[in-house]
């Protein structure tokens, strides 16, 4: 909550302070293009640091590291402008917003060595966000799901969204503080596309999330994994990372996708137009899909590795591990989210208000 | 020459008004009577009238009036015991309920979340006295008492300052021509504390309506308070437009409040809030 108050502040200050910042940094940057490093922007976490000394070591560019919290904060913190960054990695939706704003520039992957060791079906996954394949690289990817406490619910159960709205569970039942999220399970329950832009198909949802609403015992974004390794919750719709997250803290809870389908996250590297050196962005891009680089992120971050060359030499153990590398059939069912268009957002926004004005 | 030197004094205070009150409100106002596109309109404030809004607003409204009644009937008793002790007591007892004020506000709300949830503490203590699990998180109720816990010391201060003026002679003079306490209460210290009894309500109810915080954290995401609907208006709809003509609705809920108000506090006492 503080993060997003803060968030409407920097927002405030930086349209009217920093547009104007923005520019004259641009133009010292241009100035130093011969400089060998590179600025990347990441979520918190999301990197093993050895791998940037090793890049370092192997190719004498250096790399400059910036982190951020939410996509969003992302969004403020790169269309500031105070800094320039040479590659980003955020969100599905977020690399679509940008691409459709124009941001970012064209990878060429031709002179990649290591891009074939990218899992096809991720790539062809991309295309909903990046038709073409040419704006942005896979990095880690995960699902929409349910983590449940296995002390109180059984496996069979959370097979089916339908749990969520089992009047066993009343009070007990955590959902996404999010448009999207939560709709996602009430649109795959009553047969619909993720993506439908459909107004009377959204309405049936809202009809099933009404009819939800006694049962929940809150919506929570960021909360949700601590409130359920706390056990206050049966269950909980969560994204696979939150989940490993709160599974980590408690041995009881384990994670679903439901057999009708849900929402795939790719998160993406992309090299905005403030890129000063492309060469040197793709350089350090081949190398992320390298075997050995890839396996070190893997193990540091956890999450399900679009590199099949790091998946073959992982244990069965690891591989079967259904929250962080979904089943085939999984995947399957799973989709990525398009990005809303105007009309559609506005409509899903109001829908939301009415769930929780109910 | 002496006078103009002494008013460049309000100089920083000028800036702060203009850059921090003046110029925000002007921009919502702006907002507020604009589309996205810029141009004029009067939708953004029109739209309250809209079946959610309406709803949220009520309900705004429904929990604010229940805070500052709860408030109400907690500080007022509580200001004339006060009153009745010994000076050094009393500045021992103000110091006390200050307190808890010097810790971040969100803090202490989100102390309250552990408290109450269902594998909380206070579950805890009623499990271990053979109660089942209450469910207290989450529900209007807690945003009710955590409205009350955090806005209280706003209602309790008012009306103890209000109390201490009245002079003893004053009462001492009821009772020498045989008032009753009741009558004592009703024709002499009520009357006489009204002025901050009406500055605790406005401090109290006005911040009750205008809260999205703790209805936020205590009421899990399922309490919806125009306060929420304004902040979800400009955090995740990125609709500024309808969010400013919303708050530009709720400040005037916010001003008819005080003003009604204002028409009871004849005397304008010292501790009036405007």
């Amino acid at each position: 909550m503080k993060k997003r108050l803060a968030m409407l502040f920097a927002l405030c200050l930086m349209t009217g302070v920093l547009s104007s910042c923005g520019k004259d940094s641009g133009s010292t940057e241009t100035t130093k293009k011969d400089d060998n490093t590179l600025v990347i922007l990441n979520y918190g976490k999301y990197i093993d640091e050895s791998v940037l000394d090793q890049f370092e070591k192997e190719t004498g560019i250096k790399v400059k590291l910036e982190e951020y919290e939410s996509p969003e904060e992302m969004y403020t913190k790169f269309s500031a402008g105070s800094i320039n960054y040479d590659l980003v990695c955020t969100s599905d939706y977020m690399v679509e917003r940008l691409i459709n704003e124009d941001q970012v520039l064209e990878i060429n992957f031709d002179d990649f060595e290591y891009y074939k060791n990218l899992d096809s079906s991720i790539i062809e996954a991309s295309q909903i966000f990046d038709p073409e394949n040419k704006y942005s690289m896979p990095y880690f990817y995960g699902t929409l799901g349910i983590l449940y406490n296995t002390t109180m619910v059984s496996d069979e159960e959370v097979s089916t969204w339908n749990v969520l709205w089992d009047e066993a569970y009343k009070d007990s039942i955590i959902m996404q503080n999010s448009v999207r999220d939560s709709f996602t399970p009430a649109l795959r329950l009553s047969g619909y596309d993720i993506n439908t832009t459909d107004e009377n198909q959204l309405n049936d949802a809202l009809d099933l999330l009404i009819r939800q609403k006694p049962l929940v015992y809150a919506y929570y974004v960021d909360e949700t994994g601590d409130e359920m390794a706390m056990g206050n919750a049966a269950m909980a719709l969560v994204y696979s990372g939150e989940a490993a997250y709160a599974m980590e803290l408690n041995d009881d809870l384990s994670y679903s996708v439901p057999e009708e389908g849900s929402n795939l996250w790719i998160d993406s590297w992309f090299m905005p137009k403030s890129c000063h050196n492309t060469e040197y962005a793709e350089k350090f891009l081949d190398f992320l899909c390298r075997e050995d680089i890839g396996m070190l992120n893997f193990d540091y971050v956890y999450y399900a590795t679009p590199n099949l060359a790091v998946k073959e030499n992982l244990d069965e153990e690891t591989l079967s591990d259904t929250t962080i590398f979904p089943t085939d059939e999984t995947l399957a069912n799973c989709e990525v989210y398009k990005q809303y268009d105007i009309d559609t957002t506005k409509l899903s926004n109001y829908l939301w208000k009415k769930l929780k004005s109910e | 020459m002496r006078k103009s030197g002494r008013q460049l004094f309000a100089g920083p205070y000028l800036i702060w008004i203009i850059g921090f009150i003046l110029l925000p409100l002007a921009m919502i106002i702006y907002y507020a009577f604009t589309t996205s596109g810029g141009t004029f309109t009067f939708e953004n404030v029109a739209a309250i009238a809209d079946p959610v809004h309406v709803r949220s607003i009520l309900l705004s409204l429904k929990l604010g009036i229940i805070c500052t009644i709860v408030c109400l009937l907690l500080a007022y008793p509580l200001a004339m015991i006060l009153n009745g002790l010994k000076i050094k007591q009393q500045n021992f007892v103000v110091f006390i309920f200050i307190l808890p004020m010097w810790m971040n506000f969100m803090l202490r709300i989100l102390a309250w979340r552990l408290l109450l949830s269902n594998n909380g503490i206070v579950n805890a203590i009623f499990q271990f006295f053979g109660f089942g699990t209450v469910k207290m998180l989450n529900t209007q109720t807690a945003v009710v008492f955590g409205m009350v816990y955090d806005f209280l010391p706003f209602m309790i201060l008012p009306i103890y300052n209000s109390m201490a003026r009245i002079k003893n002679d004053v009462i001492e003079a009821a009772k020498d021509l045989g008032a009753s306490d009741a009558i004592i209460l009703f024709k002499i210290i009520i009357p006489l504390t009204l002025s901050g009894i009406i500055s605790g309500i406005i401090m109290v109810f006005v911040p009750a309506l205008t809260s999205f915080v703790i209805s936020d954290l205590l009421g899990g995401g399922k309490v919806l308070l125009i306060g929420n609907v304004i902040e979800q208006e400009f955090m995740q709809g990125t609709n500024w437009n309808l969010g400013s003509g919303l708050s530009v609705v709720l400040m005037i809920f916010v001003i008819a409040s005080m003003a009604l108000m204002n028409i009871f506090d004849k005397d304008g006492g010292g501790t009036a809030v405007w």
